[in-house]
């Protein structure tokens, strides 16, 4: 049930796919295996869960800070008219800029500043399985960082959280992305250190 | 099917890593940052190498194995090859890539102003900021050879050697 938009995903993504031959690809398995790694380093250094939940968190935000630059420059999307529009880039053709993989955006609130982004496949947890002792573990919460923290740069305050998890137990990845704050430009930024 | 992501994924977690290692976790302590960087390269190395070692049998000696990483792992994870390999016969292997393609995207300052002879170890110059950033990251392939040998059952040290940039260098010494 595609929301009535300017532009639907599925456009801006055909768009996409034709104008955009320079980007580079790799084989996911060391991306995948270097997250999996580094999830397991941060366990035993930090050894609270929490603690990992936060720098992943983190990690993420600093990372999608700078990769909406190369977001922008690269898919050729012009100024997304609004909330709707920006979750549907962000599902259909950023995830699938970066990790290769779209998902699709559902449960919007009467408003349209709530909804959530539903991943069904996602290749940071291939080979990935959760013991017991980490079920408090948000495995992926570097996702939710990047989309914050890219959000951010467009002037989107946004509180990402995750409703449904793969890794414990549910049959998808589920995202809610609510809307806080539309910024106008707002100078200078307060970094986050 | 292969799974494929964007390069820059994989630049961005690396970047993000080192820096927070180096800059929250560790902010005084380089050495324990370079550590766990390596080591986390440790764990991936031996998990690659285990993957693209399936299907074939075990090396005859140190020789295979070192020319494997060279050929067949590199390309696998840089889609490139080692350019040239040097050893001593004594268990030394240099493995010299003149284009490593994640020192590709780090500028490196010929600066001019390091004139000054001064060598003033509590104010860093800008260069040495940019070399001990440069070698924090190659921590990470550093660790990621050493991770790969060890699993095909050859204990060794692995350092890089950017002496002569953009050329960079992996000495491998092989533990006896």
């Amino acid at each position: 049930m595609a929301p009535v938009a300017p532009r639907s995903g599925d456009a801006i993504f055909a768009n996409i796919e034709h104008v955009n031959c320079s980007w580079t690809v790799q084989n996911a398995e060391l991306f995948t295996l270097t997250y999996g790694a580094i999830v397991r380093q941060l366990l035993t250094d930090l050894e609270e869960v929490d603690e990992v939940n936060k720098q992943l968190d983190q990690m993420g935000y600093n990372i999608g800070i700078r990769l909406i630059d190369e977001f922008l420059a690269k898919s050729n999307v012009s100024s997304c008219v609004d909330f709707r529009e920006t979750a549907e880039v962000i599902a259909k053709v950023g995830l699938k800029m970066f990790i290769g993989v779209t998902a699709s955006v559902t449960n919007w609130n009467a408003e349209g500043t709530c909804c959530s982004i539903v991943l069904e496949d996602n290749p940071l947890v291939d080979f990935v399985e959760l013991p017991d002792t980490y079920q408090g573990l948000h495995y992926c919460n570097i996702l939710s960082g990047v989309i914050r923290g890219a959000l951010d740069m467009v002037s989107m305050k946004a509180e990402v959280t995750w409703l449904r998890d793969a890794l414990r137990g549910d049959d998808v990845f589920e995202l809610q992305v609510k809307l806080l704050k539309q910024v106008p430009e707002e100078y200078p930024y307060k970094d986050d250190e | 099917m292969v799974r494929e992501v964007s390069e820059s994924c994989v630049d961005s977690l690396m970047t993000e890593m080192v820096a927070c290692y180096c800059n929250r976790f560790y902010a005084n302590k380089p050495e324990l940052a370079a550590r766990r960087i390596e080591a986390i390269g440790y764990q991936v190395g031996q998990q690659l190498s285990e993957r693209y070692t399936m299907e074939r049998p075990r090396f005859g000696d140190h020789l295979e194995a070192i020319k494997f990483i060279c050929k067949d792992f590199w390309s696998e994870v840089f889609k490139k090859q080692i350019d040239n390999l040097k050893t001593n016969h004594r268990g030394t292997f240099v493995l010299q890539d003149n284009k490593f393609p994640w020192l590709a995207r780090m500028s490196v300052d010929p600066s001019t102003d390091n004139v000054s002879s001064v060598e003033d170890y509590s104010a860093p110059t800008a260069e040495s900021k940019a070399a001990q950033a440069m070698s924090m990251h190659l921590y990470f392939p550093c660790g990621i050879i050493r991770g790969a040998l060890s699993n095909l059952g050859i204990p060794c040290a692995v350092s890089a050697d950017i002496s002569s940039l953009p050329a960079c260098s992996f000495v491998v010494r092989i533990k006896a």
